[in-house]
């Protein structure tokens, strides 16, 4: 009888452990996986200084300090609905882009390092200090549809060149005849992803109804060489070698295995 | 079955798929799409924007403008635009388009000048114009009422306004925007040739091989021509040359491959620079058979002030009067000792400003003295005198200027000189605008395919309208001057007045409207297709004259601009499409367009409401004897003779000026408008309620066909042949003179030009009649002794010396300020801030400053600060990156922005020969908000 | 009237302070002051020092990421004060859900849908594996799991830098409370209720009870969120000692009887009872 109930009890209490842990299993997928959703959004653009996209999302308290400092109202905390990971700081540039203020004022408040003030800082030459350079923010890099770039058509817009704050480096004007008038230029903008900060300020300006120039993150636009091929005649390029991996010989049986397959596949029946 | 845009979009996507695989587009769909496309109408106008030009295509349905295009066989675009052009469709459904009358009354419905805005009828309206009108008439006469007239104008508006306003009401106080805008280019025209206007044209662009631009930034100001420029320098890079001149780095720089910053006002002495290279140093390139055949040597006083008030003028502050006091004296500089030691002055001494009335006076010079004259315009003098950038060596500098002018000199290269703003603007604009002349004469390159100083201008119509038909306080049409007796003659005979009807007084110019209504000398002031209380610089004065004095105030406004708000009585005014028209470009091309669509709201075109207005005068009310200020004897009554010649003398100024036999000769309908509507001539679906109160059913005869060919009366056989009204609705456009249909490209070329060529005085003929017959003398004064000189089919060669802007920066106000245009927007804003694309992409005029400038004053991108100067301050922001980068010392602020409001800051002095005003420069401060 | 502001004092003084907490942080955004700055994750104070959510880097901690020096030592002084001084103080006199919760359970009682002992499919330790999946999610997922989704974080946000679409949750959560689960999300659910409740064994201040004093009235149990803390009442005298208790002084303040008290933590007796 006690025993009875004493197995009972057990059996019991093994049934609600494995209840539990099922209810946990379920809501710890359920969980995860929203969390891996709402990771999953590519496209968002962070405010200026800050870490790769990966260690952002970790390091980010969602405090809101860089909200408060921005003076144009830029940054926002992702909120249910944004389709964002909610509580972390992004802008819309169509809507309210980026005014690349020189003194940074969103960076140096961040408290856990999610927005990095080295990678937004140069050395000044004569205090040798690290001084705020808003030139060297990534948020993004701008693309343009030359489909529906006006520009691209012939008409006189070049907008977006002149709303950029690094005019002549970020945007540059090509120059191009056009063969059907005859007697007027193209003059196309063209972007240099190297030196676009992905502030905004031209996907905001543009005159098409939907930007046709617009700022993604980089991340995203950038495709990735493989380290086992350099340009000859590009000397800075062997730079990339230094955080090169180093290849690891194959050690599998696959020699062997294809050696040892049958030979006669190799001829007709 | 009705289809409505989005699915019709979605139709005809689906039957260009369907065509691409090949299947037959279902006929239903296919019946669907020709029908849309029947139900767009397209057809040729212009667009409502800059002087350059350009050719569009309206498409239009169900009475609204659906979408633009460039029109592919426009000659000067070639189907592009640029981002202005692309709005076109957009300009005319503002959400605060205006659409009934509006009348500041009291709760009683009475007018009352401090009463709010309410809505009246157009008979209400009239009635009210009346009164007032006629108040101010009975009480100073016809200089008591005034038009402030513009280079947007159609031509048969502006024709209109002219004739009602100097015809009928003998008043010659209209003055147009242009006034701001190149007055300075038409005395330089006027002094330099004898009649107004280029003699080249756009083609030069594609035929020249250098291209210098004088404070003209045409990449954003003419943004087509810009792409002509572009693709001219893509087509031979190493030979085609570009010089971008300006007092900041600007856009223009961006394909230049040189660029002169210049201190404000220096151009004049890089001008005499480029001269004393080639006099001196490079005789050879001077072309002496041209020079010998086609020119004289000119010059004329230096005192003649900065078209300021005089001092002793009441409601000046002291911090004005710091400046307004040089208006009588001034105390000559370092600079000015040596560039007016040739009157005898020297750094320190007082200069008199005695010919403040005779500016425009000039003589004739030998050779020898306009070649002493320019001595001492050597490199190391205008090089230190004019460098604007402090961060610039002199050396750089100087090998910048040597380079221009070689480019110049190069015999075989041949060289276009643009400009607009840069030098019209300007307290010397029209002597510098003489200087141009100057050089591309000396060398021989002038009036010739791909060489010669070619004025643009900025307004859609300043050549066409303000120029041509002349809607200044002096002119009359086709270059005739209200002042010469046989002008009068002329046009009185056109216009079928007795003699002796034309006021040969001229009458207020723009800035004097202005200074007058301050002055209470106008009490009634109409605005028409202008903004001139956002445009006008010092606007504190005359915004409170407006608003404080006993006037009455009318603007005539498709939007709510500041002149609306400080007027009276808002008419809705027609925007550009809801009427017929036509304009005149840089190049002297003349372009007309129908009516496209009716007009928003009871909104009703200018020339109506200038006709409607002549309806309420009597001959009777206006061409009794009427007293002038300043004309002796007055006006003399002229009732008599108007009855001798057929008139009565209650017949309205409708019936004789716009109603005549002629007129209606006229008939509507008219074959050439077939498929078009005419809101003036018969009315329009919407049935509104005329001035008379009655429903507007038209004039029932070709109002707009009148007034042209009647203004083209004018020109014909003198130099200004325009080609009849029906042949511009059947070309894109025509460049005058049009002599037996054919257009003119170069003019005074015998080669090109009939006029030229008829007064078979050689290759070329400078065959402008005005100011031709001129005293001679030394370069200090002229000789009375000496008999005048003929110089028939000549041009004259000026030489003008270098002076100071009246107001520089000094310790308190430290900066320059310059003010503009921005590509994006249109003036004042009052069409292209309604764009909301355009309104987004630039919302804001922001001050554009160097960026040590910025440190210096403990600012940053972004601040906020105060821009003040002696008479007024606006609040901006700093910008220190971007399309304009001034050098240290500079700052620039567009004026298209009316929350940023620049002109109560700017001074209100001008050129005192063109009288427009100087935009580009006074002092400043500036300091955080 | 005097009676209710006696009944509620704890209560409005808890609220005080709450809503002075969210308007200092609000007042950074209007008027820039520079008290309290930030949000409730992580705060700067008086423009010198921060405070962090000991939770939420921990969490961090779980996804491999080292916080920077501000935010570790502000998490520091933050799970310092709540082990050693407050208890679960943050939940009842800082947590803005609170104010929801509780007026959640108010409404309750309104609307007669309290239940003095009330059978539900769920345990009050849900929130501790909770809690405990929380950080094995930031550990495989590399996010600070429990702060992508706390209802907590969207309504401190939303308070100060506005509101979105968040407002949802926080009404989901109202009616989850209302008509769903009595006081079922700090309760049942909330895992940073969870890990302060972990962590403040040793904190100065507890409520303690003198079972001469009372009557069993039972009113305590009425207002008491964590009721399973209230086992000494009627029983014995001593210090509610329970994780769970969130100082939030509702049991005091109701107690007409004199019998249960703020009181400091008896460190020698002290008794984990739950």
């Amino acid at each position: 009888m006690k025993k009875e109930k004493k197995m009972a009890t057990r059996r019991d209490a093994l049934r609600k452990m494995l209840q539990g842990a099922g209810f946990l299993g379920m809501g710890g997928l359920a969980w995860g996986g929203y969390i891996d959703e709402a990771k999953a959004t590519e496209v968002i653009l962070r405010p200026p200084g800050a870490i790769t996209e990966e260690d952002f999302l970790k390091a980010c308290t969602r405090c809101g300090e860089c909200v408060t400092a921005c003076p144009y109202d830029t940054l926002k905390l992702a909120e249910p609905g944004d389709n964002k990971p909610i509580g972390t700081p992004f802008f819309e540039p169509r809507k309210i882009p980026c005014e690349m203020c020189t003194e940074i004022p969103c960076v140096p408040v961040c408290p856990s390092g999610a927005l990095d003030i080295k990678s937004v800082s140069t050395l000044d030459e004569e205090s040798k200090k690290d001084k705020l350079d808003i030139n060297k923010a990534r948020m993004g890099a701008a693309i343009i549809d030359k489909k529906n770039c006006v520009a691209f058509w012939g008409i006189q817009c070049d907008l977006c060149y002149r709303a950029c704050p690094l005019m002549d480096e970020a945007i540059s004007i090509e120059y191009e005849r056009n063969e059907r008038t005859g007697k007027h230029a193209f003059l196309k903008p063209v972007v240099n992803t190297e030196v676009c900060t992905g502030c905004g300020l031209c996907e905001a300006a543009c005159i098409t109804e939907k930007a046709s120039i617009m700022v993604l993150p980089l991340h995203l636009i950038t495709g990735k060489v493989s380290d086992t091929y350099i340009k000859g005649w590009d000397e800075n390029d062997e730079k990339r070698l230094e955080d090169a991996d180093e290849q690891e010989v194959g050690n599998s049986d696959k020699a062997l295995e294809y050696l040892n397959g049958d030979w006669e596949d190799l001829i007709d029946e | 079955m009705s289809i409505n845009r989005r699915e019709f979009l979605k139709q005809s996507a689906v039957a260009s798929a369907v065509a691409a695989i090949g299947l037959s587009v279902p006929l239903k769909l296919k019946a669907a799409q020709e029908k849309i496309e029947s139900d767009w109408r397209w057809d040729k106008s212009v667009c409502r924007f800059c002087g350059t030009g350009c050719g569009i295509m309206i498409a239009t349905k169900n009475d609204k403008i659906v979408a633009v295009k460039g029109d592919p066989a426009a000659p000067v675009n070639r189907g592009l635009n640029c981002i202005k052009g692309y709005f076109n469709a957009k300009i005319m459904y503002g959400e605060d388009r205006l659409k009934t009358p509006l009348l500041r009354m009291n709760d009683a419905g009475e007018f009352d000048k401090n009463g709010k805005f309410k809505p009246v009828s157009w008979k209400r309206a009239f009635d009210e114009m009346e009164k007032h009108m006629k108040k101010a008439l009975k009480e100073l006469g016809p200089t008591g009422i005034a038009v402030f007239s513009s280079g947007q104008y159609t031509i048969q508006e502006g024709y209109a306004a002219v004739k009602l306003m100097k015809a009928g009401l003998r008043s010659n106080n209209i003055d147009p925007n242009a006034r701001h805008c190149m007055a300075s280019a038409v005395v330089g025209f006027i002094q330099t040739f004898g009649i107004d206007e280029p003699s080249g044209c756009y083609d030069d662009i594609e035929l020249t091989d250098t291209i210098i631009s004088w404070g003209a930034n045409m990449s954003e100001m003419h943004p087509i021509l810009w792409a002509r420029v572009s693709d001219r320098k893509l087509s031979n890079p190493d030979k085609v040359k570009i010089i971008n001149l300006s007092t900041y780095t600007n856009r223009t720089s961006d394909l230049a491959d040189t660029e002169i910053i210049f201190k404000p006002s220096t151009d004049i002495a890089l001008w005499n620079y480029i001269a004393r290279e080639i006099v001196y140093e490079h005789p050879e390139a001077i072309d002496e058979a041209f020079v010998k055949k086609y020119n004289v040597f000119a010059t004329g006083p230096v005192d003649t002030g900065y078209g300021m008030r005089m001092p002793d003028h009441k409601g000046f502050s002291a911090k004005e009067l710091e400046t307004v006091k040089k208006e009588a004296k001034k105390i000559l500089s370092d600079a000015e000792g040596t560039t007016l030691a040739y009157k005898g002055y020297k750094a320190g001494d007082t200069l008199e400003m005695k010919s403040r009335a005779g500016a425009l006076k000039h003589w004739i010079i030998s050779r020898d003295e306009f070649k002493k004259g320019l001595e001492l315009y050597t490199l190391d003098f205008v090089a230190n005198l004019a460098k604007g950038d402090p961060d610039e060596s002199i050396d750089s500098f100087k090998a910048k200027l040597q380079e221009l002018a070689n480019f110049y000199i190069e015999k075989s290269r041949k060289v276009v000189s643009f400009w607009t703003m840069g030098m019209n603007q300007h307290q010397r604009g029209s002597w510098v605008n003489e200087q141009a002349y100057m050089v591309h004469f000396l060398l021989g390159k002038q009036a010739k395919p791909g060489n010669g100083a070619f004025s643009l201008t900025g307004q859609p119509s300043a050549c066409g309208t303000a120029r041509e038909v002349g809607t200044f306080a002096h002119r009359l049409p086709a270059d005739l001057v209200v002042k010469i007796p046989k002008h009068r003659e002329i046009s009185e005979k056109i216009w079928r007045l007795p003699s002796g009807t034309l006021n040969p007084k001229v009458g207020s110019h723009l800035m004097k409207i202005h200074r007058d209504i301050e002055d209470s000398k106008i009490k009634f002031a109409w605005v028409q297709v202008c903004n001139p209380y956002h445009n006008t610089a010092n606007a504190n004065h005359w915004i409170k004259a407006a608003r404080k004095n006993d006037n009455f105030l009318v603007t005539s406004d498709p939007y709510p601009g500041i002149s609306a708000k400080v007027s009276d009585l808002i008419l809705p005014t027609a925007m550009i499409y809801e009427k017929w028209g036509a304009y005149g470009n840089a190049e002297r091309r003349t372009q007309h367009w129908k009516q496209q669509v009716t007009p928003v709201g009871d909104a009703m075109p200018d020339v109506w409401q200038i006709v409607e207005m002549s309806k309420r005068f009597k001959i009777r009310d206006v061409w009794g004897a009427q007293n002038i200020p300043g004309l002796e004897g007055g006006l003399p009554d002229v009732i008599a003779d108007a009855e001798a010649m057929g008139y009565s003398p209650n017949d309205t100024l409708y019936d004789v000026l716009f109603a005549n036999e002629k007129a209606k000769g006229f008939a509507w309908p008219d074959p050439i408008a077939e498929g078009f509507q005419n809101t003036e001539a018969e009315g329009d679906k919407r049935t509104i309620k005329g001035s008379d109160g009655q429903d507007w059913k038209g004039y029932n005869f070709f109002i707009q066909k009148y007034l042209w060919e009647e203004y083209r009366e004018f020109g014909l056989g003198h130099g200004h042949d325009l080609a009849d009204f029906d042949t511009y609705h059947k070309v894109r456009g025509l460049k005058w003179p049009v002599v037996d249909g054919k257009e003119t490209q170069w003019r005074f070329n015998s080669k090109y030009d009939p006029y030229a060529k008829k007064a078979n005085y050689g290759e070329f003929a400078f065959y402008g009649k005005a100011l031709k017959k001129m005293p001679q003398g030394d370069l200090n004064t002229p000789d009375k002794e000496k008999e005048k000189y003929d110089l028939t089919n000549k041009a004259k060669i000026f030489f003008r010396p270098y002076m100071d802007p009246v107001e520089m920066p000094d310790k308190e106000y430290p900066l320059w300020l310059a003010t503009g245009r921005v590509l994006e927007h249109w003036h004042s804003g009052t069409m292209t801030m309604r764009v909301p694309e355009l309104y987004r992409a630039v919302p804001e005029a922001l001050c554009f400053m160097n960026p040590k400038d910025a440190e210096k004053y403990g600012l940053k991108q972004g601040d906020t600060i105060w821009l003040e100067s002696r008479r007024g301050k606006v609040k901006t922001h700093v910008e220190t990156r971007g399309r304009n980068r001034p050098p240290k010392g500079l700052v620039y602020v567009p004026w298209f922005d009316e929350k940023v409001f620049i002109n109560k800051v700017l001074l209100d002095a001008t050129c005192p020969m063109s009288k427009q005003t100087d935009f580009k420069k006074c002092a400043v401060k500036i300091y955080k908000a | 009237m005097n009676k209710l502001l006696k009944t509620h004092r704890w209560l409005i003084t808890r609220r005080i302070v709450q809503f002075s907490i969210l308007f200092l942080f609000v007042s950074s955004n209007l008027f820039g002051w520079k008290v309290l700055t930030g949000d409730l994750s992580t705060a700067k104070v008086l423009d010198s020092f921060h405070l962090a959510d000991p939770y939420m880097v921990t969490q961090i901690f779980a996804t491999g990421y080292i916080v920077a020096a501000d935010t570790l030592i502000g998490a520091l002084i933050v799970f310092l004060f709540y082990a050693l001084i407050g208890g679960r103080a943050f939940c009842s006199w800082v947590c803005p859900i609170n104010i929801v919760t509780e007026s959640a359970s108010r409404l309750r009682k309104i609307l007669t849908l309290y239940r003095e002992n009330i059978k539900v499919p769920i345990k009050r330790n849900v929130r501790y594996w909770l809690l405990a999946l929380s950080i094995v999610l930031s550990f495989l997922t590399g996010v600070a799991a429990f702060e992508i989704i706390s209802p907590i974080g969207m309504l401190h946000r939303g308070v100060i830098f506005g509101f979105g679409f968040g407002i949802a949750a926080i009404i989901f959560l109202f009616f989850f409370d209302l008509f769903v689960l009595q006081n079922g999300w700090c309760g049942y659910l909330c895992p940073l209720g969870a890990f302060y409740s972990l962590t403040n064994r040793f904190s100065i201040f507890k409520i303690k009870h003198t079972v001469e004093n009372c009557t069993a009235c039972n009113k305590c149990f009425m207002v008491c969120p964590e009721k399973q803390v209230l086992g000494i009442i009627n029983k014995q005298s001593g210090r509610i000692t329970g994780g769970e208790c969130t100082n939030c002084g509702r049991c005091v303040e109701v107690c007409e009887d004199n019998s249960l008290k703020f009181s400091i933590n008896n460190y020698k007796k002290n008794k984990l009872i739950r």
